[in-house]
């Protein structure tokens, strides 16, 4: 259930602003990718825009299209909500629903589509989700205790299993360990080179190690100011990308020097 | 040396006259809100211990003269707020999350004005306009719902009905309960929209799992202090109630309960003797019947408030 994402000439507008002009890009399945990039560069909001979470801010809307296996994502008569089914997101902090327990958590999405599950299938889908996110062990004896008792690094593989649960076609994950300490983030970044054998992962990240560690190929972002929009300077196989970017931005982004 | 340092720091702290002032301020301020309550409490129970014990002119005991009154304020408080409760969580969500940001701040402040409408206009709306309104729908109800017991025939000729009450009330309690569930469903923190949205809910599904969660407490909380106001609401009930003192539940008839608040207000000018004891023991009652209202919201708000996600 891995398919491949291709943006083509992308900008996205919030009311008049322009925040990310002209991005193209093809995203393979089974694969990750990185978006990296400074603050304020639009990473995030490409990243929104592949499962159209962005209209959640009044006035957002996009010019250019995004495929999945070929399909406009922003054709006329697509639902978005129907996208966001088939398009799992993690965000920055882990947001379980404080006042679900474990097991409803890992169960919100699917029962949205699909009411008349048994209880037995239920049963089978919590255990392989949980155990898709690496959390099976941790949590299967309390079940039924609140999402929001589990630690944070616990609260984000939730999520995660949350969001696999629905068997999506594509992971997008915002920023995941941002919030974690080194021990989570480690047992993310895992899970991360896991998940990859079924699903295609993008994954936006400050951390640039991270995405050394985690993808395959990185997208780098950058602004010329504030005010105005975010673009993408270069994507190519995280290696190049890391040891001998073509652009200059890039390299001193990477290594560090960048003002 | 060093153990004298810290009392000579605080012997030589002048005592400045404008927080000499200030404290006793509102130390004297704190300390008259206190004999105020314990001087009502005081005059209520004192006033209505010769209606309790005491034999009445009319009633058998003060028990079975109040009962009828307590059940009125009751029956109506709750049908007002089984009406007013589900609207007003329509209206705070309509607001939050559906309306067009301009159309929503208008629908808000045309709420607030509701609260501003003082209490004896509710009564003159009700008689005059509610009452004849509702009067057709009573007769309809009892013809052809009569076998419900709420409905049993006959239907009252004027529409001054413990119904046609309860339906003011609600109105009247409307904008407390809608403002609090408003408040309450804009702080639903992002967070928690974001992801029922992000696993394809729908916004009334979102609104389920995320918004209607969070503001549990709240929408509590603000039901029990919309109950408050329609409990000791006492003059639109005392003007739109055409009242004969039954226990009944039916809501379209013409022998309503009356409610102690408008009973005191419509008999306190001719009482005498031990019928303002029995009034003023009705108002210990009411005074009662809020007290406990009040603590059981506290106690509900503090046991199921939920750390709102982080």
């Amino acid at each position: 259930m891995s398919k491949r994402i291709e943006i083509n000439d992308l900008d996205v507008y919030y009311g008049s602003f322009k925040a990310v002009e002209g991005v193209s890009l093809e995203i393979e399945p089974r694969s990750v990718t990185a978006f990296i990039g400074p603050s304020g560069c639009g990473k995030s909001t490409v990243l929104r825009t592949i499962n159209r979470m962005h209209e959640v801010i009044a006035g957002a809307y996009v010019d250019g299209e995004i495929l999945l296996d070929g399909a406009n994502l922003y054709g006329s008569g697509v639902d978005p909500v129907n996208v966001r089914r088939q398009i799992g997101m993690v965000f920055q902090r882990p947001n379980p629903f404080p006042t679900m327990t474990i097991r409803e958590n890992v169960l919100a999405g699917v029962l949205l589509n699909n009411r008349r599950m048994s209880k037995s299938d239920q049963d089978d889908l919590v255990e392989r989700s949980l155990r898709g996110a690496n959390l099976w062990n941790e949590v299967k004896d309390r079940l039924g205790i609140p999402g929001s008792g589990l630690s944070g690094g616990q609260q984000q593989r939730l999520c995660i299993a949350r969001a696999i649960a629905v068997s999506p076609d594509v992971l997008l994950m915002d920023e995941p360990c941002s919030a974690l300490d080194p021990i989570s983030t480690l047992a993310i970044e895992d899970l991360i080179e896991e998940l990859k054998q079924e699903y295609t992962i993008v994954i936006v990240t400050h951390n640039m190690q991270q995405a050394s560690r985690v993808s395959d190929k990185t997208a780098f972002f950058n602004i010329a100011g504030t005010g105005k929009p975010g673009k993408l300077i270069e994507y190519d196989e995280t290696t190049r990308i890391f040891s001998n970017p073509s652009v200059q931005s890039t390299e001193d982004y990477v290594s560090g020097r960048f003002g | 040396m060093t153990t004298a340092a810290p009392a000579a720091t605080r012997a030589s702290a002048p005592n400045r006259p404008a927080d000499v002032i200030f404290k006793a301020v509102s130390t004297t301020a704190g300390v008259l809100i206190l004999i105020a309550l314990a001087g009502v409490a005081i005059f209520l129970v004192a006033q209505a211990v010769p209606a309790i014990i005491g034999p009445l002119p009319e009633d058998d005991s003060f028990w079975a003269w109040v009962w009828p009154l307590t059940f009125g304020t009751l029956w109506s408080a709750f049908l007002a707020m089984v009406m007013a409760v589900p609207m007003a969580i329509a209206i705070a969500l309509f607001i939050t999350h559906f309306a067009p940001r301009r159309l929503a701040s208008i629908l808000g402040y045309a709420i607030d004005l509701l609260a501003a409408i003082p209490s004896v206009i509710y009564g003159l709306w009700g008689i005059a306009v509610l009452a004849p309104f509702m009067q057709p729908a009573y007769t309809w109800l009892a013809d052809n719902l009569g076998w419900i017991p709420l409905f049993s025939p006959p239907a009252s000729g004027t529409g001054r009905t413990i119904l046609t009450a309860a339906i003011v009330l609600a109105v009247m309690v409307l904008p407390i309960i809608t403002a609090l569930c408003r408040e309450i469903f804009l702080q639903t923190p992002r967070l928690n929209e974001e992801a029922s949205l992000a696993l394809g809910a729908t916004r009334w599904e979102m609104i389920r799992m995320a918004v209607l969660p969070h503001g549990r407490s709240g929408i509590i909380a603000s039901s029990i202090l919309g109950l408050g106001r329609a409990l000791g609401e006492t003059m639109a009930v005392a003007m739109v109630l055409a009242s004969a003192g039954a226990v009944t539940f039916v809501v379209v008839g013409s022998q309503n309960p009356s409610t102690i608040a408008a009973n005191i207000a419509l008999r306190f000018p001719e009482a005498h003797g031990i019928t303002v004891n029995m009034l003023i023991g009705s108002g210990l009652v009411l005074f009662a019947i809020t007290l406990l209202v009040n603590a059981l919201s506290r106690w509900i708000i503090a046991k199921t408030t939920v750390d709102g996600g982080r």
